[in-house]
């Protein structure tokens, strides 16, 4: 199992993409944007006095990370794999193909925990972000939302027709997702409709609660059922609706 | 010894029925054919050989009845179409399904053997067909099996690249695996099958070694060449291999059985005739294949 994660992780090294908008655009968007504007700096009103960097941005460039590896790089490796039949000749050897999907777990888990850990440090030391305050429950809100973000990008290559509609699909969806989540601006500016809608969706959430944790607040309940559920019930699809071949 | 014994395969998918009735069996040391058109159910077949189908009826036992892992440890298969990941290098896949085995091959001198060893550090994406084809050929061999099964191997690729592939089977068969070899390309199976099972329509139509199925068609030869010097036809009349001499032009035609060139030019020698442009016709697979479904096979890109 072990040489089968590494050689995954080196295919993965290979594709410049994952890397690049996986680690390194939020890493310099956080700084960068961070320097640039001095509102993320400065006490906000709307936000119960909390500055942007507080736990909002760095926030925010966290589910940018998770959220691209999950709905679009795993996908898209899975479907690519599927299609030019390595699953498929795997399944010839006494190995099962569920490890080449358990090494891809690992593997992106990895890229979304060494990201987080680079936006928490540098972040810190560039920017003056503060360090999460509440680490066991930031830790614990991470995991979750990583696998139920996870646990979509696995329904999303069960379900697409080839090789190339499992990464479009993703990025569709992760605008729009993005978007709830409040990606381009805070969620407070949002419309209440909007703001609930995005409540009940898969990215929303955990935004929220890791920007509650990462100021040191407790994550909401609801919040982490919707993570919970998200992962149950796509989780649960993809497992039933994946096809080797 | 049977090393693989298929009885009464049926296999229906849900809009066609792919495998109807097939049984044979293969012995050990062989190369054993599959030959048939295009979908007429031979990678239903050895899927079902290999243990990744589950056939609707009849059985299917493989050195003695392996199942699931046991069986795809002494079982090797190289399946059509299926490709490994662009970036991955040569010996990372191979060290990588060597890791699959409990008692792997030594996978450098597998590389040696099938001629990539300068190819080790290359990208998979980067090979030529018929390099990716040898990895393909690697890959099925690097957990040491006693049983390959080789679908469709020389699909696409150029003469020089298919004839350096059927040697490599060739070696691979006196290491002492057996092989079964799925094709629907004529040459291939006669060059390289000691029998052949002929599928047509999910159905096995004939199972005999090429010579074999070919006897069945016709068992009439055509010799013809231009003689040196004049030749009383009633010399050739008088070998019994002889059927019918027909001479004009000054070319001969003889049609006859058995050792038919053999007796020809023994009789020519002896006339102090010398045979100018001697060529012999004999029936082919494909002939065989013809008279035995009325169908030809399609040679599609292996032609």
């Amino acid at each position: 199992m072990s040489k089968m994660i590494m050689t995954e992780a080196k295919l993965f090294l290979r594709e410049p993409g994952g890397l690049i908008f996986a680690i390194l655009l939020p890493l310099v968007l956080l700084i960068g944007l961070g320097n640039v504007i001095p509102g993320l700096r400065e006490a906000n009103p709307e936000m119960g006095g909390q500055r942007g960097i507080d736990g909002y941005f760095p926030a925010m460039m966290t589910i940018l990370s998770v959220v691209t590896m999950a709905l679009t790089v795993l996908p898209g490796t899975l479907a690519a794999y599927r299609e030019a039949g390595v699953l498929r000749r795997m399944s010839t050897t006494p190995v099962s193909p569920i490890r080449v999907l358990a090494a891809q777990l690992v593997n992106n888990l990895a890229v979304s925990v060494i990201a987080t850990t680079l936006l928490v440090v540098l972040g810190h030391l560039f920017l003056d972000v503060p360090v999460p305050k509440n680490p066991l429950p930031f830790v614990g809100v991470f995991l979750l939302g990583t696998a139920s973000l996870f646990a979509v990008g696995l329904l999303i290559a069960a379900v697409a027709p080839n090789a190339k509609s499992a990464p479009a699909i993703g990025s569709l969806l992760m605008f729009p997702l993005m978007f709830m989540a409040g990606m381009w601006f805070p969620r407070e500016f949002l419309p209440d409709l909007l703001q609930r809608i995005g409540d009940f969706l898969p990215l929303a959430p955990f935004g929220q609660a890791l920007r509650d944790t990462w100021a040191g607040g407790a994550p909401q309940p609801l919040n982490l059922a919707v993570m919970a559920v998200t992962l149950l019930l796509f989780g649960g699809l993809a497992a039933r609706l994946f096809r080797w071949q | 010894m049977k090393v693989i014994e298929v009885a009464n395969l049926r296999k229906r998918y849900r809009d066609r029925l792919a495998v109807d009735d097939v049984s044979f069996t293969v012995e050990e040391g062989e190369i054993f054919g599959v030959l048939g058109p295009n979908g007429a159910g031979k990678t239903t077949t050895v899927e079902c050989v290999a243990g990744l189908r589950t056939p609707d009826s009849g059985t299917v036992r493989v050195l003695g009845g392996l199942h699931r892992d046991a069986l795809k440890e002494e079982l090797g298969v190289q399946l059509q179409s299926s490709a490994l990941p662009e970036k991955i290098k040569v010996w990372e896949a191979l060290d990588l399904y060597a890791s699959f085995y409990s008692r792997p091959a030594d996978w450098n001198a597998l590389l040696e053997r099938v001629g990539l060893a300068d190819k080790r550090d290359a990208r998979y994406g980067k090979l030529s067909g018929g390099q990716q084809q040898r990895l393909s050929i690697a890959l099925a061999l690097v957990g040491d099996p006693k049983v390959a099964i080789l679908d469709e191997l020389t699909t696409g690729l150029d003469p020089q690249a298919r004839r350096d592939t059927w040697d490599l089977i060739e070696q691979v068969r006196a290491d002492g695996v057996t092989i079964v070899l799925v094709t629907h390309f004529m040459e291939e199976a006669e060059r390289l099958c000691d029998r052949i099972a002929l599928i047509d329509s999910g159905r096995v139509v004939a199972v005999d070694s090429p010579a074999g199925l070919i006897s069945r068609v016709d068992r009439q030869q055509t010799v013809r060449f231009r003689p040196s010097g004049p030749l009383d036809d009633a010399v050739l009349k008088a070998l019994p291999e002889v059927t019918g001499v027909h001479s004009a032009g000054g070319r001969v035609e003889v049609t006859g059985t058995g050792d038919l060139l053999l007796a020809i030019t023994t009789a020519l020698a002896a006339a102090g005739v010398v045979p100018a442009d001697l060529r012999v016709e004999q029936a082919t697979l494909d002939d065989a294949f013809l008279a035995l479904t009325g169908k030809k096979i399609t040679h599609g890109d292996a032609r």
